[in-house]
Order: C-alpha cells, then structure tokens, then sequence
C-alpha cells in the first residue's frame, strides 16, 4: 500500500534528476536561457525595492512638516489680477486667524506666515537665504527643535521686535562653526539679533533645504520687509488626528462666513490637508512603482519566450533519446514531466539569481545618502511566483511535443 | 505458462497516403515459440519493419490480432503497451540508441528507472552490472559511450535491452553499422544468450547474419513468402576461428 503511494513520488524525483542532469550537461546554455528570467526578475526586484524606498523618503519628508497640519492659502494673492473686482474681502487677514484660533477649538497652534528671500549680512559675509515670519507656535507646529538659544515670544511678536531664530545652514555659511546666537544679522540693511539656532532638520518636500533660513515674527516681517498686509498663508496644528477633516470643515465655514461668501459661490482660499498629501504622494508613488513593477515584469515574459525556444530545441536534438526511453517503457507522462522540470529548473534557478541580482542592486542604490531602499519579501513571492508560472506556461508546449511523439519515428530521427 | 511467445492471426497495417492505400503489412500470421532464434529478412518496402515495430508495440495493427505472451496487444492502450514494453520486450538498435554523456551503467539502468513498482536504486545498479558482466563488458561500467568501440555500445545496448529479464529480444540490424569481426561477436553474444533459452526475433537484410538464426521467414510486399527452418547453421566461433586463420594467412603472405 504504501510503495503504491510513494512510487508516483519517487517517480517524480528521479525524473527531476535527469532533468538536472540535462540541465548540467549544457552550462553555458542553461544560463543564457535562464538570463531572461534573472534579468525579469532582478529588476522587479530591486524596482519595488526603490520604490518602497522612495515611498518611505517622501513620507519621512510629509511628516517632517509636522503633524496633523492645515495649511490655508489665500487664493487671490496668488491670481491677484483676476480676482480684483473683490480684492478687499478675498484676502487671509490676521483677524480671520484670530478668528479661527478662538472659534475652532480643535486648533491647537496657528501660525500666519509670511516668506521672502533676501540676502543676510553678518560678520561680513553674504547669504542669499529665505526669511520667514512665523508665530512662536511656529516650531511647536513643525515639531522642530531648538539646538540652543530660544524662540521669540508672543510680546516680541506684538511688538514686530527685529529678533531671528537661524537654521544650521545659514548659521554654518554666517558664522562657521561660532555660536551664532546674540550675534546680529542684517537683512535688508535692518539689524536683528540672533535670539536661538534651530536643529538640522535636513532636505524638505521638492528637495529644497530646510535648514537654510531665517525665523522672524511675522509682523517683523510684514511690517518692516514687505510691506504686506495679509499673511501668504496660515498654518494650523490640528489637536488630534480624528479632528482633522472636522476642523477643515469648521475653518472652511468660519471664512466663508468672515468673507460673506454667499452659497453658490467658491471659496476664495485653499486648505490642504496635510494626512490628504501624503495620501496622495502615497498613491502616485505606489502606482509608479507597480508600473515599472509591471513594465520589468514584461521582460519575464520574454525570458519565458527565451526559455520556450531553447526547450524546443532541446527536444527536437534529443529526439532519439526520447525515442529511445519510449522504446524501453517511459510513459508519455515521464517524458512530459522530465521536460516541464527542466523549464522549471531553469526558470526558478533564473528567479533565483535574480532575486540576488535584486538585492545586491537594492544593497547599492542604498548608498545613496537619505536613501533606504527595501526588498519586501512580498515582491520576492511574487518574483518567484511568476518565473515558476512562466516555466510551467513556456514549458508546457515543448514538453508535450516530445511527450506526444511517435517513437518510431523519433527512433529513426537523424 | 504457455510455450507460445508470438501469436499472429492475420495481422494488417495500412497506411494511407492521399488517396492510396498503402498495405505494408498484408495479412501475416505467425507463431513464435519460446527459446526460438528467428530471423526476418526482406528487401525494404517488403514490410519487415512494420511487421517489428508492430510486434515491438510501438505501433498497433489495423487488423487482426496480436498475442504477446497470451495478451492481447491489438487491445491495449497507450500506458498498457508502455508497460509491455518495459517488462516484457528488450530492444536493440541498429544504431545503438545509448544515451551519450551517461555512464554504461546508466544507460543499461534507464528501462528499470520506468519499471512500476520502483526498483530500489541500488537493486538497478546491481542489475545494470549483472547484465553488463553478462555481455562481457565487467569493466567498462563507468564508461560512457564515446569512449567505447561499436561492437561494444552495441553490446551495452544489449544488455540494456536484457535488464528487465523480457520475454522476447527484437533486434533491428543489430550488425548493421558493425565491422565483420564485431559482427561475429554480436551474433556470437546473441546465439549465447538464446542458448540460455532466451526468444531472439531480428530484423535483417543480410543474409550471413540471418545465417546465425534458426528459423528463417522472408517477406515480400506485406506477406511471408517462405518460413523455414535454418538447416545450415553458422556459429560465432567457428567464424571468429575462420577469420583469425585467413587473417594469419593475410600476414604470412
């Protein structure tokens, strides 16, 4: 009973014996057939592996601004021509902050800003920096610390006091290695002093550098270097995550009331979410990443073409000798059997070397600084699963031709 | 068991190409006993070759009926006659058949690797080496074929086909691509094994080696023209004895 049972099995192996053997005997062929697949394989590999990388890069950015974070942009400063048949009530003003951080409770820091870039003078030395008016809240926003001195205070801000908190950069090109704090930059000819210097927070959203720039209170800003009115934007910190889409609906109706922006019509400001964002970037860089996912997939498809090609030249060479084990009392099954695992063999070997190929490709695009590609163990399944797949589909076909054929004439076969 | 190895009772095959009717094999019948040493021999077209593969079960008959061993062949299926040939048919080719880049022993090894139920690995080695040791070929075990003479793939070929103890040995020109002297050695080899009762049945076109054989049957378009006894029979050694004299003869001269 049991030899019944196991025989089918140990028929099975020993035919993936010969295979191997087969396989053996022709090196060189076998791995230029199983190239196709190491190549397929290889770049879905490393290609996940990246895009899982980059993924994870621009979430570490997203969340570099901070947390749980409403950004509301004023719409007609940025179509100022357009929209000037209603300039005057179109406008972000600081009474609509002061509004929404006393109607809208779930916002727990609020904070106008204003940008400018300008060149800064300290110690005799010239950087063309970007200037910042912000609120103290500022930093409790963007969850940036302080590497030392402090942040100006509710009065400084009242007082457009000409105080300014630096970023690492633009402290390192001032001042070199000095302490920078209760040193005095110049911008615009206006001297302010240094009151703290920020942490290194490292590359931002887009690539741009956000260690290089100054703080200053927003009314500093305003008042004293730009001349504006009204802050460019305002950013709001959000209590918790589950009140973020509340709050925006809360904001959005505040200032569709301030602005009396009548039912019908369209908000004269944006607010982006910031979880929104990510969500997006999350999306896009999932689907591009699936894309060329897919695009390097196509090229198993041709290495299983590679190794369909070979399998039948193969069985057309060996004909006599499948004449032959025909002769002597293999079953068509056993002679189908031993050419499915040869394409087996050479298509999962191929998956193999590539998922290697993959890692050492992902191992070296990780030397790339802030860079952290990771081969998930999903895209190896999967990598795998298909070149098993392609060589059961490519090996099927010539492993049946030399199954079905007539022993008689293979025998003969010159 | 009966003493019948082949029974024929009318047995046709047709081919047809476009519209002719091509009989190659028209009606032959025919009973083969055990421990017989028979010979076909025909011009070709006469049917010969049809009639051996037919009796090898690689190919079916149109009609009649076909008796290997008591069974009825002309009724079995693909698997069934797979397994008939295995267990109870050895072949030998004129073109030897062997697998290259494999070791005598594997190659002689290859009808037990199909044989169900499994034969146990080291019982197909032994046996491998039986039948080699039984053509004469003890050392060559390890050889592979590229490294041996004709005459003796032939003789791997031989025990290959003897590995599984078959009933009958069908031999197809088996000295066809052989010198005179291998030759002698593998009608010698073939005339020791049917001496240990084994059925021999060739196909061959000469007739000095149809000489060796004890019953002659001579076909001709798909019939048996004549089937007889080999009255005047040819032994291996006294060919080898002739031969090795008119060689001495050549280098006395």
């Amino acid at each position: 009973m049991l030899h019944t049972l196991t025989s089918p099995l140990l028929r099975a192996g020993l035919t993936a014996m010969i295979a191997f053997r087969a396989l053996r005997r022709n090196k060189l062929r076998s791995t230029l057939t199983a190239l196709g697949i190491i190549i397929g394989v290889a770049s879905v590999v490393a290609i996940m592996a990246v895009g899982r990388g980059t993924q994870r890069r621009i979430q570490d950015q997203v969340s570099s601004l901070g947390s749980n974070l409403l950004i509301v942009f004023s719409k007609s400063r940025r179509t100022n021509a357009a929209a000037a048949g209603n300039a005057e009530s179109s406008n972000l003003t600081l009474e609509d902050v002061e509004a929404i951080r006393r109607e809208v409770r779930s916002v727990q820091a609020a904070s106008p800003e204003v940008t400018l870039s300008a060149q800064a003078v300290a110690a005799g030395r010239n950087w063309s920096t970007t200037i910042a008016g912000e609120s103290p809240g500022y930093l409790r926003i963007r969850d940036w610390p302080l590497a030392r001195g402090s942040m100006f205070t509710e009065r400084e801000v009242r007082s457009a006091a000409r105080v300014a908190v630096i970023g690492s950069r633009t402290a390192r090109e001032l001042f070199g290695p000095l302490n920078p704090v209760g040193q005095t930059v110049r911008i615009k000819n206006m001297p302010f002093t240094i009151i703290g210097e920020l942490e290194s927070k490292g590359a931002g959203m887009g690539g741009a550098n956000q260690d290089d720039r100054i703080v200053i209170p927003y009314t500093t800003a305003m008042r004293r270097l730009t001349g504006d009115k009204y802050p460019r934007l305002v950013t709001l910190q959000i209590s918790s995550d589950g009140l973020m889409s509340a709050a925006q609906e809360q904001v959005t109706a505040l200032l569709r009331q301030r602005h009396r922006l009548a039912d019908g019509r369209k908000n004269d400001f944006d607010i982006v979410n910031q979880k929104e964002i990510a969500d997006t970037v999350n999306s896009i860089t999932t689907m591009l990443t699936y894309l060329l996912g897919g695009i390097a997939g196509l090229s198993l498809l041709v290495g299983g073409i590679g190794i369909m090609n070979i399998m039948l030249v193969s069985v057309t060479e060996r004909t006599r000798e499948i004449g032959t084990r025909i002769a002597v009392g293999a079953q068509p099954r056993d002679i189908l059997l031993q050419f499915l695992i040869e394409s087996i063999t050479l298509s999962l070997l191929g998956g193999a070397i590539g998922v290697a190929l993959g890692y050492g490709i992902s191992a070296a695009a990780s030397m790339i600084p802030d860079f952290h590609p990771s081969v998930s163990i999903g895209s190896v399944v999967v990598a795998f699963g298909i070149s098993f797949i392609v060589g059961v589909f490519f090996g099927f076909y010539p492993a049946r031709k030399a199954a079905n054929m007539n022993p008689i004439a293979a025998l003969r076969f010159e | 068991m009966s003493t019948t190895v082949i029974e024929l009772t009318d047995m046709r095959k047709t081919y047809r190409t476009g519209d002719v009717e091509v009989h190659a094999v028209n009606g032959v019948s025919l009973r083969i006993e055990r421990g017989e040493f028979v010979a076909i021999m025909g011009s070709s077209g006469s049917g010969k070759s049809t009639l051996m593969n037919m009796l090898g079960c690689l190919d079916q008959p149109t009609a009649g009926s076909y008796l290997l061993d008591g069974v009825n062949v002309a009724k079995l299926g693909r698997a069934d006659l797979s397994r008939l040939r295995n267990q109870k048919l050895g072949f030998v080719f004129q073109s030897f058949n062997l697998l290259s880049r494999t070791t005598a022993c594997e190659n002689v090894e290859l009808p037990l690797f199909y044989t169900n139920p499994h034969v146990p690995l080291r019982e197909r080695r032994q046996r491998a080496i039986n039948a080699l040791e039984k053509v004469g070929l003890g050392t060559r075990l390890y050889n592979h074929p590229n490294q041996l003479s004709g005459g003796q793939q032939q003789r791997v070929a031989i025990a290959r086909a003897l590995v599984n103890n078959p009933e009958l040995l069908l031999a197809d020109e088996p000295t066809g691509n052989l010198d005179t002297r291998t030759s002698i050695e593998v009608m010698g080899l073939f005339q020791a094994l049917n001496d240990t009762g084994i059925t021999v049945v060739m196909v061959t076109h000469e007739l000095d080696i149809a000489a060796y054989c004890k019953r002659t049957i001579v076909m001709r378009d798909g019939k048996i023209i004549r089937d007889e006894p080999n009255t005047t029979r040819t032994f291996a050694s006294d060919q080898r004895a002739a031969l090795d004299a008119s060689e001495q003869h050549a280098d006395l001269a």
